[in-house]
């Protein structure tokens, strides 16, 4: 296990004491990224065609790339560790978290004392202390609240997140900002654990297939059956359900239940408890309680450590193209063997990210929405008779569910050029559609204002 | 670094704008829009701009719960179609697949769903639960008992927990027309 490499107090060369003279030599010694050089100069045997290697690569990987990491939990401590030491120069992480003692085991990056504290920010320090000459610039929040400025400063993101609703929002972002410019193109490597079983796959926004392609194939979240839970409970995870999903809400009516707040889980544990005992159910513990609450799977060092290794193997062959990348998918499962399978996980057509078509649809600025609606049912590409429309202040026109068609009814009678200015995109669906389609406005002003 | 966009095959890229909306509420719009309900079922929107929030009457107009009109709220979050739509009942109902809270016992809410299903499959389930009281899976026990072991005086029940009345020492809401 790679971890074991930065185990121990932190005592980096940048931070010894006679440091300065040390660490002048160090940073100069050509030797230094040795191993890696030897792949850099270089051709292998399937190394790209366009590969150059080189002084020029290496520039490149150690001083010009920027890398951004999402997460600096059980992934993102080992892909932090693994890039400082592969070469990359100019990284940044960012992550909403702060360090809870249960991370100590495998989150290498931390301490007790960083308890509390951000993980962006330990993160980013004991990198930058261990490993000379690297720059970590550590963001303490969420990714959707940076903009989509904010991403396009990096050549390569990497996840190592434990969350789809923060992955849908990066994939879905990356994969905009690539469809509105085909420089903004940043391929996305996202590594993902659940106990014994991880998975690495490249995404190459509007390349590849993306993360919304692959929904499909999600675990569903477990779920018990809401009667069982109410009347025939037989397991201590049926007792826990009762109290969160059904004895919580009666008892405290509107007040949410905090599942990181210890008061809350107490409350929890002790209703359960009760129900088993009545139940003649055994095990249910604090622990349980938590975890069921929480969803938690139990994290598996070496499980990340394999995967942030190839997140991060792929994040050096595309950054210096020496070897040929991850297309697309590898699935790693640990439970009985080592057993791992790459596959090209394909685009789906349908992919309400990726997928569906995108027009541009030609108007007059002087017509009337009404009137650019009956020109797009007569298209004879899009073949659609009811269509709903959107934009980026929600619905602009839908012929149901009654409420939102009286709501929007009004934009029908709207200039176009009112409505919406010529950057602005249009969402369409329609029963005929199997998603939908981007569309983009071009004013071709033949016309005059309609008298 | 590899050229990345070199990769692209398709050329004509360009201006492709996109209205900021997550795959969320583009499912949403198309579950929405496409929706063919009965004219036993309709959606209120309290804020039309906020389509994840709404809510469903449902007035049966057969079985044993027919001239009642029953109500839930529908809460979609950014999960979905990954996570199912929260649903609950706003009235207090005498229905075996009901809990006197609300909860609402349908599989395809919780342990079946699926993101194939849409939310016309769930409120088709809903409404079906009307039609079709399913005492094996309670939420209300003894309405479930009731059902199971006196269809008849089950039935009374129901016509008197409609109009507001009592059903051993509970009391429930007035649903009828």
């Amino acid at each position: 296990m790679t971890a074991a490499v930065l185990n121990g107090v932190p005592n980096g060369i940048a931070s010894s004491s006679s440091s300065s003279s040390k660490l002048a030599s160090y940073l100069s010694d050509e030797t230094r990224f040795a191993s890696i050089d030897k792949i850099l100069d270089r051709k292998g045997p399937w190394t790209d065609e366009r590969f150059e290697g080189g002084q020029g690569t290496k520039d490149f990987l150690r001083t010009q790339s920027k890398i951004l990491v999402i997460g600096a939990g059980g992934l993102g401590c080992e892909i932090l560790q693994n890039l400082a030491l592969t070469g990359f120069n100019d990284i940044h992480v960012i992550d909403m978290d702060t360090i809870d003692i249960s991370n100590l085991n495998r989150q290498f990056l931390f301490r007790e004392v960083d308890v509390g504290k951000s993980k962006a920010l330990v993160a980013a320090e004991f990198v930058m202390n261990r490993v000379p000459g690297v720059k970590v610039t550590p963001y303490h929040g969420k990714i959707q609240d940076h903009p989509i400025s904010f991403y396009e400063q990096f050549n390569i993101v990497v996840a190592g997140l434990d969350s789809i609703s923060a992955r849908r929002w990066i994939n879905a972002t990356l994969v905009q900002m690539a469809q509105e410019d085909e420089e903004q193109l940043k391929p996305l490597i996202d590594g993902g654990t659940e106990g014994f079983k991880g998975q690495a796959r490249v995404i190459l926004p509007t390349v590849t297939s993306c993360y919304e392609c692959s929904i499909d194939m999600l675990t569903p979240p477990t779920a018990f059956p809401i009667c069982t839970i109410a009347n025939t409970p037989r397991l201590p995870e049926h007792c826990i359900e009762w109290a969160s999903v059904l004895e919580w809400p009666k008892v405290h009516k509107d007040k949410k239940l905090d599942t990181d707040d210890p008061d809350h889980i107490e409350w929890l544990y002790q209703q359960a408890s009760a129900r088993a005992a009545q139940f003649k159910i055994e095990g249910v513990t604090w622990a349980l309680t938590q975890g069921v609450v929480k969803n938690i799977i139990p994290a598996i060092a070496s499980t990340n450590a394999i995967i942030a290794a190839s997140c991060c193997n792929e994040a050096l062959k595309i950054a210096t193209a020496c070897a040929p990348y991850l297309n697309n998918y590898m699935m790693y499962v640990g439970n009985d063997s080592v057993y791992t399978y790459t596959f090209e996980h394909e685009k789906r057509p349908e992919c309400p990210v990726c997928g569906g078509e995108s027009l541009t649809a030609e108007a007059g600025r002087y017509w009337t929405l009404e009137r650019f609606i009956e020109s797009l049912t007569n298209r004879q590409d899009l073949q659609i008779s009811k269509p709903s429309l959107s934009y980026s202040k929600g619905a602009l026109f839908w012929p149901s569910p009654p409420d939102v068609f009286e709501a929007t009814k009004p934009n029908l009678d709207k200039l176009l050029s009112d409505l919406l200015d010529e950057e602005e995109g249009i969402v369409v669906t329609d029963p005929a559609l199997p998603v939908s389609v981007n569309l983009s406005i071009k004013y071709v002003d033949a016309e005059e204002p309609a008298q | 670094m590899i050229k990345l966009w070199s990769v692209k095959k398709d050329e004509e890229a360009a201006n492709k704008k996109k209205p900021r909306m997550t795959a969320a509420q583009l499912r949403v719009q198309k579950d929405l829009t496409e929706l063919e309900l009965p004219s036993t079922m309709t959606t209120h929107f309290p804020d039309p701009a906020d389509v994840l929030n709404f809510t469903l009457t449902i007035t049966p107009d057969e079985g044993i719960y027919k001239g009642g009109v029953f109500k839930f709220t529908f809460v979609i979050s950014g999960g979905y179609p990954h996570e199912p739509p929260k649903v609950r009942c706003t009235q207090k109902v005498y229905h075996p697949n009901l809990d006197l809270e609300g909860n609402v016992c349908l599989n395809i809410l919780r342990e079946d769903w699926k993101p194939v299903l849409n939310l016309s499959s769930v409120m088709i389930g809903i409404q079906y639960l009307f039609l079709e009281p399913n005492p094996d899976d309670p939420l209300n026990k003894e309405a479930a008992e009731d059902l199971r072991r006196n269809r008849e005086g089950f039935i009374r029940n129901v016509q008197n927990s409609m109009k507001g009345g009592t059903v051993k020492g509970e009391t429930f809401d007035r649903v009828l027309k």
